[in-house]
């Protein structure tokens, strides 16, 4: 191959190559990307039963009851305006208290949602950006406790 | 006093930085000689930056309260290791320790420097002292880590205790050190495209840095991961989490640099591809450090959000990416084209590696910047994690480790033997591995059940440009090669045994209760209060037995005072076969305790191939260090 025939193909094969990525990108992403949801966007029928989504808000206090089983959970999400139940089996994270900010990753199946994993705040000062709306109302004490 | 030497170190740099990058203009434009001097104020910039950075360990060390940062970060009951690591573990010392490592590799690269040409150098040092000046303006104006408190306050705040492990203290350095090697290539490719001098000589020069940053990204990245997995007591090794992908895409692109360097350095081929790639390399570390330093992400790691800062990083990250590019779009096409290859040839096998190592990166990068770029637009909120990363990378992993087996085996420019044929034996080891998974694990994955194929494939396959040759005759750099690549076939396996094999057990048990997990037998003796020095903990006891022999195992919950923090400190138990893994969490009213399991066998490869790729890395650049020790003559010869 001439050198300057062989620049042109590998130019191609560079271009080739980025088309590539973005195109299984998109449809990836198309496919597997879960959006995260507040409960009043639960509650508005945002959120299709059984994808896979992220929900986020304040655990309300005195929601958290521990089943029979004693490795589930129940407890609620708020974001002042709504409500949604979690289901949750395992070990809850670290910093997972009622009053406090959580996102839960799961589906909604008959209006509960069942979480597989929870995230709560991660230290004094770190607080999911996806929360970040909703600080001002808790401090301010408002809807939030009950 | 301490803290404004610190200061005053980091102004004088930022000063000598500026000199440096002036110099450099000149010397382009005027040819006047000034390489002696350029490299003396390389040298004098990173001594500065060491001073600054000791300054900020020992106010550290003293927990000097009457500095912002000592307060915001430290405490005066914390273990001494972890002050020291408190340093380092926040925003602002993070980001000198950056700075730190750029401009000591700078300093290095002035000294160790002896195959580049003059003109070549005096661009490159140019060019770093540039990308020094923006993050030493970064520190001084955004994120000053000498910042005085007034009047100063009578206790710290406390070091975020999931950060008070030994991982943290290495973690860091041992990343940032392969984040800001990789400077030194972009800054070599820069001034390559400036004074047009793109050729195997300066491959060769570039070589041994890329290959050294690698190989801490490697190991940072190695080492990360374990962290993740014994600290965060989730049992996974990779969460695909934001901050592990700004490690991740930097080291794609290393490891495609690393290829392509060989290509430029062996035969002057893909010279615009090696310095693109190059620029890419180091833009993707400074990705990473904005993803990471500006908050932006949801994310376990990201523990400040300040937009400000996001904003100045993000501006630094456009001015040096766009100024590479532009050189690039205005230099790339005037390099004269390299020596031809044919289709089969070694060539071709590395260009393919770069290309699908190209496109990996662009899935990662694409899908963790994804949800940015969707709030940005619709303010929309979502996340991308292991379902889209595992379905849409993994399938290349596995044909880029496919091929991994045959380009070894290529020679350079023409192939003409059947090369395949030697893969014959490593083909049908990768075949009777897949029968016997059918046979043993019907019901597993594809990914794990290919995985495991191609491992078994690879694992034979990598050691073939081996056979048929005098040990002591192979160069070094090949040693080096088969380590690697061999370790590829390790850890694929750890990935695909975890995936496919483990047990996991969650149940709430009272003292003297069993439980079943894999073939183990797991009974919690007993639950105790224990204290460390910030810290008290309940700890169990968890005795687990396989037939012969009884292991006892004690996790803990560990619950700080300052900050107020619970951490679970898991227990795990390593065998030649698996480990065993085991959390405690919270008690039940009834005296009950939660008991969290894992036997995960064989999951110890991941790991340990990645320290066998490291160490490849490592037996490859002493090879290439020591053959080097002649031919162009010694800059310091040049002046004496």
């Amino acid at each position: 191959m001439k050198p300057k025939n062989q620049r042109l193909v590998l130019v191609v094969a560079a271009v080739v190559a980025v088309l590539v990525a973005v195109l299984l990108a998109m449809w990836g992403l198309r496919e597997r990307a879960s959006y995260f949801y507040t409960p009043a966007e639960i509650a508005a029928g945002k959120a299709a039963q059984g994808q896979a989504v992220r929900l986020g808000g304040m655990v309300e206090r005195g929601s958290v009851k521990r089943q029979p089983d004693g490795v589930t959970i129940r407890f609620v999400v708020t974001d002042g305006q709504a409500r949604t139940p979690v289901i949750y089996r395992g070990i809850v994270p670290d910093l997972f208290r009622e009053g406090s900010g959580a996102v839960a990753e799961g589906r909604l199946e008959n209006g509960t949602f069942v979480a597989d994993t929870i995230l709560a705040k991660h230290d004094e000062r770190y607080m999911p950006p996806e929360l970040g709306n909703l600080t001002a109302e808790h401090k301010a004490g408002k809807t939030l406790a009950k | 006093m301490i803290a404004e030497t610190g200061l005053a170190a980091l102004w004088l740099a930022a000063g000598l930085a500026m000199l440096q990058f002036v110099l450099m203009i000149g010397a382009l434009r005027t040819r006047v000689d000034v390489g002696r001097t350029i490299r003396s104020i390389a040298v004098v910039q990173g001594v500065l930056t060491l001073i600054a950075f000791a300054a900020l360990l020992l106010v550290f060390a003293r927990t000097d309260l009457s500095v912002a940062l000592v307060f915001e970060n430290s405490h005066s009951a914390k273990p001494f290791i972890y002050k020291f690591a408190g340093a380092w573990g926040n925003h602002e010392g993070s980001m000198l320790l950056w700075v730190t490592v750029l401009s000591v590799a700078g300093a290095f690269f002035a000294i160790l420097s002896r195959r580049t040409s003059e003109r070549t150098l005096i661009a490159a040092l140019g060019a770093q002292a540039a990308l020094a000046l923006g993050f030493y303006a970064f520190l001084l104006i955004a994120s000053n880590p000498f910042a005085r408190l007034f009047p100063a306050a009578p206790e710290g705040r406390g070091l975020n205790p999931l950060l008070q492990d030994p991982g943290l203290a290495f973690h860091p350095p041992t990343l940032y050190i392969g984040y800001v090697g990789l400077s030194i290539a972009f800054s070599l490719a820069v001034g390559a495209l400036l004074t047009g001098e793109v050729d195997s000589r300066l491959a060769r020069a570039m070589r041994p840095w890329v290959l050294g940053a690698w190989i801490f990204l490697t190991l940072g990245i190695t080492a990360g991961s374990y962290w993740a997995y014994y600290e965060l007591g989730w049992g996974g090794y990779w969460f695909w989490d934001p901050v592990e992908n700004a490690s991740l895409m930097p080291w794609l692109a290393a490891t495609a640099l690393l290829h392509s360097i060989n290509v430029l350095a062996a035969r002057g081929a893909l010279k615009a591809w090696t310095m693109m790639l190059a620029v890419i390399a180091f833009s993707m570390s400074m990705v990473g450090t904005f993803l990471v330093r500006s908050g932006i992400l949801t994310s376990v790691h990201a523990f400040a959000i300040d937009p400000e800062r996001g904003t100045f990083l993000l501006a630094l990250l456009a001015i040096y990416v766009g100024a590479a590019f532009t050189l690039f779009a205005l230099r790339g096409a005037t390099l004269k084209e390299g020596a031809p290859f044919e289709l089969v040839s070694r060539e071709t096998g590395l260009v393919i590696n770069n290309l699908l190592l190209s496109v990996i990166l662009g899935i990662v990068f694409l899908g963790t910047l994804y949800p940015l770029f969707v709030e940005a637009v619709s303010g929309e909120k979502l996340s991308v994690g292991a379902p889209y990363f595992n379905s849409v990378a993994g399938p290349l992993a596995l044909v880029l480790a496919l091929l991994v087996g045959v380009g070894p085996l290529l020679r350079w420019r023409h192939e003409a033997r059947p090369v395949l044929k030697k893969l014959t034996v490593p083909a049908l080891l990768g075949v009777s591995a897949l029968v016997i998974t059918f046979i043993v694990a019907p019901a597993m994955g594809i990914l794990p059940r290919l995985g495991l194929t191609v491992a078994a494939y690879l694992a034979s396959a990598s050691i073939l440009p081996l056979v048929g040759r005098n040990p002591l005759r192979v160069p070094l750099a090949t040693w080096g090669m088969v380590a690697a690549h061999f370790g590829i076939a390790v850890a694929l396996t750890g990935m695909a045994m975890n995936a496919a094999f483990t047990s996991e057990r969650l149940a709430v048990i009272k003292t003297g209760e069993t439980l079943s997990v894999g073939p183990w037998l797991v009974e919690l003796h007993g639950v105790t209060p224990t204290a460390g020095k910030n810290w008290t903990a309940i700890e169990g006891e968890i005795r687990a037995t396989r037939g012969q022999g009884i292991v006892s195992l004690k996790p803990q919950t560990r619950y700080f005072s300052d900050p107020p923090a619970e951490t679970n400190e898991s227990a795990i138990r390593t065998f030649w076969n698996g480990q065993l893994y085991t959390v405690i969490g919270k008690s039940d009213p009834s005296g009950g305790w939660q008991v969290r399991l894992w036997w995960k066998p064989f999951v110890t490869l991941i790991w340990a191939g990645g320290a066998l790729i490291g160490f490849g890395g490592a037996v490859a650049l002493l090879g290439r260090v020591w053959r080097r020790r002649r031919r162009e003559p010694d800059w310091r010869e040049r002046y004496a």
